[in-house]
């Protein structure tokens, strides 16, 4: 019998404890707009999106409506255009690109993700027309998010795709310098990719999936730092479980939020992504979460022990609150979303080596990071190749979505607005790295591809 | 459908009686009520059933959002599922 408690609880999780489903995202196979016509592709795919997608916005306000839950972005996610787009006559991929971003302001959504390359292996001829046409399409439209899979624990990782991705987000970032290089924000690079993943910017729709489906991306670090405040000082086996409590209700939440949209929509449900995603929001930070651990600040030694318990609580309890758990599943640490990750990196407690130990625990990668704007491509590059190597080696997804910002260096603060937040330029090593990169190739897979 | 009506605010005379005269006006049947007062904040539950309600939930929230402000007290209704999935396991 549900009592008075129940009901002030879960209402305080929402009204002040940021308690939100983050995404509901629709997933769309382009697998049949395929055509040797470039405009007949672009046809087919902005007439399949805004048709499969018309009720998606209304249908998400509905149900926050109905059961006083924000949703905060309703998105959609569609087939790695590479594929899509590959058997077209189509020189660049940049006329898609555009028709993707018509096609999600007519449905009124917030992004779309799957102007996508999977080239762990390699690249085919469309893998290549779509990452040379990644920095202009992303400059010259609004809603338009981009992945590029570069390698996997079964694959290794693609050194030539490493090193032309350095060159993607030097040249986005020139292109969109008037908005401090906000492209790359809209740019993802992956190890180990996933084909259900709700979250942008690297949402696509995997050809192993049917034709048609939604997910849920459930969020909630404010509540689950609220629930710490309550075990001051206990021992970590009760931080575990306060956490594991605590991800299973936000996940419940998800779960009927799913549920009811896959049944409005007539879509099937795909997955719930167990996440822990912050907002620039005050109280909505996974930094605060492991402060309340009793780190003085994010970035103190301790930080990654603190991650990774954190990070595996959440899937433990978000787990069996769900039918169908997929996605990236684990605490997210966006820099530049994160008040409390924001005010470590001004403060100097936390550093890029730092960020990359913690993605060998969390659910990503080196997320929202701005660097100086005169980072080499070449270090980018190795960037890349560092967080590829820990998700290849780690069997995780990892990634990077960096941003060199023009003019700017250590000291300075960059404006993204929004979600997005604003963020401090974080130091890079200033040792070269360009040898490492220009070798090119492919770093084999690891020993432990060798499963079968 | 069964919804949760959620009053919070400063306690006053007539918060009950205004509330419940929306649901009887609106053919909305009131199945449980509680209240405890939290850190001196009136709060309130209330479990209706809309089966034979004349208005749908849009318009419900709508009335009670707006004998809220004249109460100066919050007042929501949410599908009553979100409480079941959050608190109850089976």
């Amino acid at each position: 019998m549900l009592t008075i408690h129940d009901v002030l609880e879960t209402n305080q999780m929402i009204q002040k404890h940021n308690l939100d489903v983050r995404t509901i995202t629709m997933g769309i196979s382009l697998l049949d707009c395929c055509s040797s016509d470039g405009k007949t592709l672009c046809r087919n795919i902005y007439d399949k999106i805004t048709s499969y997608g018309e009720h998606l916005v209304a249908t998400g306000e509905d149900i926050a409506r109905e059961y006083g839950v924000p949703i905060i972005n309703k998105r959609v996610a569609v087939t790695p255009i590479s594929l899509v787009a590959g058997a077209s006559d189509l020189k660049d991929y940049v006329e898609v690109a555009k028709t993707m971003d018509r096609a999600a302001k007519e449905i009124g959504i917030d992004f779309i993700g799957g102007f996508s390359a999977l080239v762990e292996r390699g690249f085919t001829d469309g893998d290549r027309r779509l990452i040379d046409s990644i920095a202009e399409s992303l400059a010259c439209t609004e809603l338009v998010c981009s992945s590029v899979a570069v390698g996997s624990t079964k694959a290794g990782i693609n050194m030539d795709a490493v090193a032309e991705m350095g060159h993607v987000f030097k040249k986005l970032s020139e292109l969109t310098k008037e908005q401090d290089a906000l492209g790359c924000a809209k740019l993802v690079v992956f190890s180990n990719a996933v084909e259900d993943n709700p979250f942008m910017a690297g949402a696509f729709h995997g050809v192993t999936q049917g034709d048609c489906c939604v997910s849920v991306g459930v969020s909630g670090p404010g509540v689950v730092k609220r629930a710490l405040e309550n075990v001051k000082g206990e021992p970590f086996d009760v931080v575990a479980e306060t956490i594991k409590k605590t991800a299973f209700k936000i996940t419940r939440v998800g779960q009927l939020v799913a549920i009811e949209a896959s049944k409005r929509l007539n879509v099937p449900f795909g997955i719930i992504d167990l996440s822990l995603a912050p907002t620039p929001a005050v109280g909505d930070s996974v930094a605060d979460i492991l402060e309340e651990m009793g780190l003085e600040s994010c970035g103190a030694s301790g930080t990654t022990a603190a991650l990774a318990l954190l990070n595996d609580a959440v899937k433990k309890g978000g787990l069996m609150a769900s039918s169908r758990v997929g996605g990236l599943s684990g605490a997210f640490i966006p820099v530049s979303e994160d008040k409390g990750m924001l005010e470590a990196v001004g403060r100097g407690s936390l550093s890029l080596e730092k960020l990359e130990a913690m993605t060998c625990v969390c659910s990503v990668g080196l997320d929202m990071i701005a660097i100086p704007g005169d980072t080499s491509a070449a270090t980018i590059s190795a960037i890349i190749a560092d967080e590829a190597s820990i998700g290849m080696i780690n069997n995780k997804t990892t990634a990077v979505r960096v941003i060199p910002v023009p003019g700017k260096s250590v000291g300075d603060t960059v404006e993204f607005g929004g979600l997005l937040g604003y963020c401090p330029i974080i130091n890079v090593n200033k040792y070269k790295s360009d040898a490492f990169i220009a070798r090119g190739g492919r770093i084999p897979a690891p020993m432990r591809s060798l499963t079968n | 459908m069964k919804v949760v009506i959620t009053v919070v605010g400063m306690d006053r005379t007539g918060i009950i009686a205004a509330v419940s005269q929306i649901m009887a006006e609106n053919e909305v049947n009131i199945l449980t009520i509680n209240q405890v007062i939290l850190d001196g904040i009136f709060n309130m539950a209330m479990i209706v059933d809309m089966e034979k309600a004349t208005i749908d939930l849009e318009q419900l929230q709508k009335l009670l959002k707006e004998k809220g402000n004249v109460l100066g007290v919050e007042i929501r209704a949410q599908n009553q599922k979100i409480f079941d999935a959050m608190h109850q396991v089976g």
